[in-house]
């Protein structure tokens, strides 16, 4: 197992993660990882191929790979590291990371603080429960809009889409211009869930029609979809009998919703709003565990990409804050180390501050018995500062070294101590 | 239509046993009668083993206490539940051993244990107990607090029925079965054998004619329709019986940990609540008799019995966390009883018929009752001295520890890559059983090995890398590969590619 430390690490590279770990970076953090599933950063922004992007941060009107392309170069340049095809297995409450990849295998990473930004997932039909076959041809929006954008391939030719979000109704016409026919869109709601420039640019403009205060009640086909039956539903969203209707179709995309995907952080003890599904979160983006952050959809879900990127920033700053914090803390402590013919001492770790205040003791029994004179010598980065002289040492009688408040300026700064047993 | 029949009575192969249909039942009589010195073919007409019953059912290991006493059916659910942990532990197989309860909730019910308990003990099915409900609340504390006791039988457990075919007939085809798989019986070969008997000489498929000197018929739903080539009609019938079923997510906090039966009625065991294998909740089934026996679809009606009949056992259900819907259909016989026999005008064949609840449970004693069968049936058995009882697992990477993790993907660096991230499935898990003894070949064959796709997000993560895994590894088009069925495929073109129906169909 490979085991590494790192100042912070960002899980997910999509605009919350490039966010933070270049202001993590800029807000002095030493050594700061991106880890991503995927073989390229950039996150679900690279299949996000339409335009609409960066016009709160940049003032322009950007596709999303265009977006993510901005981050990249800037991560690259402030010194952030990436992780590609590495997910994460675990996470701790005490901040340390299992990561595997197929260069590396199983890496174990301890962090001064993590940045949470595993993004949303889709809404599948099963929690929708929606009668019917189970045939091929069911597809959430964003898996369809990963086949057509990155894969290159279509998921169907004539469709109906479930459920009016952004990425449903941005499907809707990409999947126009590839040529396949979106017979129509169906929203339970008396309204659309995604955005109103969305419905004007991808449904009015194709003349895509949207039925609202409707749903799918039934999926025929057993192979592959053939039609699905859709219905009015009224007050109580329960479908009126009456107003079924049969649509011929070969596929089902699904639009009805994000959910903050947040298993990683259930692992590591973060406290989950019911509400929004994402952790609980401080002005800083800090979760309840102390050093791990959140920001972006994994906190809840955003309606434009500024923002996200925005909530990146805000917790990459205060991440990379905390994790100077901790390195200071951890600088400043010595280890105390058995050298020679030591078996242990104690204590294992020793703050010079302590020292400064009043003397210390040091505990240690010896590997093997030496019936004559010997010194017990304590060195700070090589040099002797202090020796003690015995008679004997026996492995059954601890031997005391105490040092004292004089000491401290001959430790202060070092990063070991060194106990050994020598011949007098 | 004679034309087409004649085609396909080109003789392909003889052997000495043939068995029509791949399901749990049909693989678990391969891997029996590979013990002894037979020339076995194991035929399905699916790209996949375990694709009808064993597929989609609630995967009890039955304890036996319920089928009726003098029953076929109550005889061999005792014996095979019997053998088959033993079974399991020789496939390498996933089993839970929890132990089944049947809920009373009023003084009638527990009139009802009492009967259970007395016909099972009769039966011979070891360590039966009525618990109290105090003792049931604590067990189980999500259960209806009204519960005034509960018919406890340690024996009982939840079961991998997927696992446990693809298993028995991998072990099958290292002792030297073939299996065939798109291979549908059209037919038999019927020949003049005795005055009152005919001989059935061999199975006439789409892939032509194979002649045995035993044909055994495990074809699940369809045990009717094949009698009815060779003329034979049951005084029952045999329809198919729709159950559906919801499945929860894994991190659900109201949780049940055993099997939870609610007291039964003369027609059904009723709608359990209980877990799989992989620790999802789930709920079901309803029991719904119906023509078609291709008609998994799942319905409203069936959905709102399943929540309503669930309550029961568990008030505080809620269906936030419902991650799937699915049927299945079983072969549900009028009589209540398993039908397994040589029928009498007949020779060299074999019928499997009604093998509905407790199938799972029954199956090692099925096979050894089918052995016997095919003994009277004239052949000769002797037990080769070489076969292998065990059939090695391949690695679960999310049951392994971090050390055994990073080790395999020292070994093998696809088990580095994770392709189904809820459910924590490897790209090695998925080439492993790509190219396994029994191959996987389809989406949900793959699923059914791996249980990936079975989390909460359904899929939408894995479908894309399994489609470019699947297509990598056979050697086929993306656009070919499908999802369980012919007609099933995932894609239909490349982008840019102009559609054959023309842009403005």
């Amino acid at each position: 197992m490979i085991e590494k430390r790192y100042d912070v690490v960002v899980i997910g590279s999509g605009p919350a993660g490039l966010a933070a770990a270049i202001a993590a970076k800029k807000a002095g953090a030493n050594d700061v990882v991106i880890i991503e599933r995927d073989i390229e950063l950039g996150g679900i922004l690279l299949q996000c191929i339409h335009n609409g992007f960066g016009i709160e941060i940049f003032e322009e009107d950007l596709t999303g790979p265009e977006y993510a392309h901005r981050f990249i170069v800037q991560s690259k340049d402030v010194g952030v590291e990436a992780l590609l095809d590495t997910m994460v297995l675990d996470l701790t409450p005490r901040r340390e990371i299992y990561a595997i990849n197929k260069r590396n295998g199983m890496i174990k990473i301890d962090v001064g603080a993590v940045v949470l930004a595993m993004g949303c997932r889709e809404r599948p039909r099963g929690a929708l429960a929606i009668p019917g076959y189970r045939p091929a041809g069911i597809y959430t929006a964003g898996t369809a809009q990963r086949l057509v954008n990155i894969e290159g391939y279509m998921p169907g030719e004539r469709f109906v889409i479930l459920g009016s979000g952004d990425i449903g109704m941005i499907m809707a016409r990409r999947l126009t211009f590839e040529g396949a026919k979106v017979e129509r869109m169906i929203e339970i709601l008396p309204y659309i869930s995604g955005l109103k420039r969305n419905y004007v640019q991808c449904l009015l403009d194709y003349d895509i029609p949207l039925q609202l205060k409707h749903t799918v009640i039934d999926i025929k086909g057993r192979d592959r979809v053939e039609a699905v039956v859709s219905a009015q539903v009224d007050e109580n969203w329960k479908p009126i009998p009456g107003t079924e209707d049969t649509i011929p179709c070969d596929t089902l995309l699904l639009s009805v919703g994000l959910i903050p995907e947040n298993e990683l952080s259930k692992k590591a003890g973060v406290e989950l709003d019911p509400l929004t599904g994402g952790p609980y979160v401080d002005e800083t983006m800090q979760t309840n565990v102390p050093g791990i952050f959140a920001a972006g959809n994994v906190v809840h879900v955003y309606d434009l990409v500024d923002w996200v990127t925005k909530a990146g920033f805000l917790a990459g700053r205060y991440a990379g804050k905390y994790a100077i914090q901790q390195r200071r803390e951890s600088e400043r402590k010595l280890r105390v180390i058995a050298g020679n013919n030591v078996h242990h001492v104690l204590p294992h770790i020793l703050d010079p501050l302590s020292l400064k205040r009043e003397p210390q003791d040091l505990q240690l029994r010896v590997q093997w018995p030496v019936e004559d004179r010997i010194w017990i010598n304590v060195e700070v980065d090589g040099k002797l500062i202090k020796q003690q002289a015995e008679r004997y040492a026996r492995p059954s009688e601890m031997i005391k070294v105490i040092l004292s408040p004089e000491d401290y300026k001959k430790v202060v700064g070092a990063k070991e101590l060194l106990i050994r047993v020598e011949e007098r | 239509m004679d034309e087409i029949k004649e085609k396909y009575k080109e003789v392909k192969g003889k052997y000495d046993v043939i068995i029509i249909g791949a399901g749990l039942v049909g693989s678990i009589i391969a891997r029996w009668l590979s013990k002894y010195n037979l020339n076995i073919l194991l035929i399905d007409k699916e790209p996949d083993v375990s694709t009808g019953t064993s597929k989609a059912n609630t995967a009890i290991i039955h304890a036996g206490y319920d089928s009726p006493f003098g029953t076929l059916r109550g005889k061999l659910v005792v014996d095979g539940n019997r053998m088959f942990y033993q079974m399991c532990e020789e496939l390498e197989v996933p089993y839970k051993m929890c132990g089944t309860y049947v809920v009373a909730l009023t003084d009638e019910d527990i009139k009802t244990l009492e009967k259970l308990m007395e016909n099972g003990r009769k039966k011979g099915v070891p360590g039966l107990e009525i618990i109290s409900g105090e003792e049931m609340r604590h067990r189980e504390p999500y259960i209806n607090p009204d519960v005034k006791g509960a018919l406890y039988a340690p024996t009982g457990g939840i079961g991998d029925p997927f696992m446990l075919t693809v298993a028995a007939a991998e072990n099958a085809v290292m002792n030297g079965t073939k299996i065939l798989l798109e291979t549908k019986a059209l037919d038999f070969v019927v020949e003049p054998f005795s005055l009152h008997k005919k001989k059935v000489s061999g199975v006439v498929t789409n892939r032509g004619t194979f002649l045995a000197d035993v044909t055994i018929a495990s074809a699940g739903l369809y045990c009717d329709e094949l009698m009815e080539k060779l003329g034979i009609k049951y005084d029952f019938y045999v329809r198919a019986r729709k159950g559906e079923y919801y499945v929860f997510d894994k991190a659900k906090k109201l949780q049940v940990k055993t099997v939870l039966f609610p007291c039964p009625t003369p027609v059904t065991k009723g709608i359990l609540v209980t877990t799989t294998i992989h620790d999802n909740m789930i709920l079901g089934p309803t029991a719904k008799e119906i023509k078609d026996k291709e008609d998994t679809s799942v319905t409203p009606m069936g959905l709102e019995e399943l929540y309503e009949g669930a309550k029961r056992l568990v008030p505080k259900l809620e269906l936030t966390d419902v991650i799937r819907t699915f049927a299945g259909l079983r072969a549900g016989g009028f009589l209540h009883d398993f039908i397994i026999e040589a029928p009498p005008k007949y020779w060299g064949f074999i019928n499997l018929a009604g093998i509905e609840s407790p199938g799972m449970a029954s199956s090692a004693a099925i096979a050894e009752y089918v052995v016997n069968l095919v003994q009277e049936q004239g052949l000769e058995l002797r037990k080769k001295n070489n076969w292998n009882p065990i059939r090695k697992s391949r690695p679960d990477f999310s049951k392994l520890s971090l050390e055994e993790q990073g080790r395999l993907i020292e070994k093998n660096p696809l088990y580095g890559r994770i392709v189904c991230r809820c459910e924590i499935v490897t790209e090695g898990e998925i080439v492993a059983e790509i190219h396994a003894p029994i191959p996987a070949r389809t989406y949900d064959a793959i699923k059914r090995r791996t249980w990936l796709g079975t989390g909460r997000c359904q899929g939408s993560f894995d479908t894309p890398r399994v489609i470019e895994i699947l297509s990598r590894e056979l050697g086929i088009l993306p656009t070919d590969v499908i999802k369980e069925s012919k007609g099933s495929n995932f894609l239909t073109r490349l982008t840019k590619e102009v559609p054959e129906r023309g842009l403005n169909d």
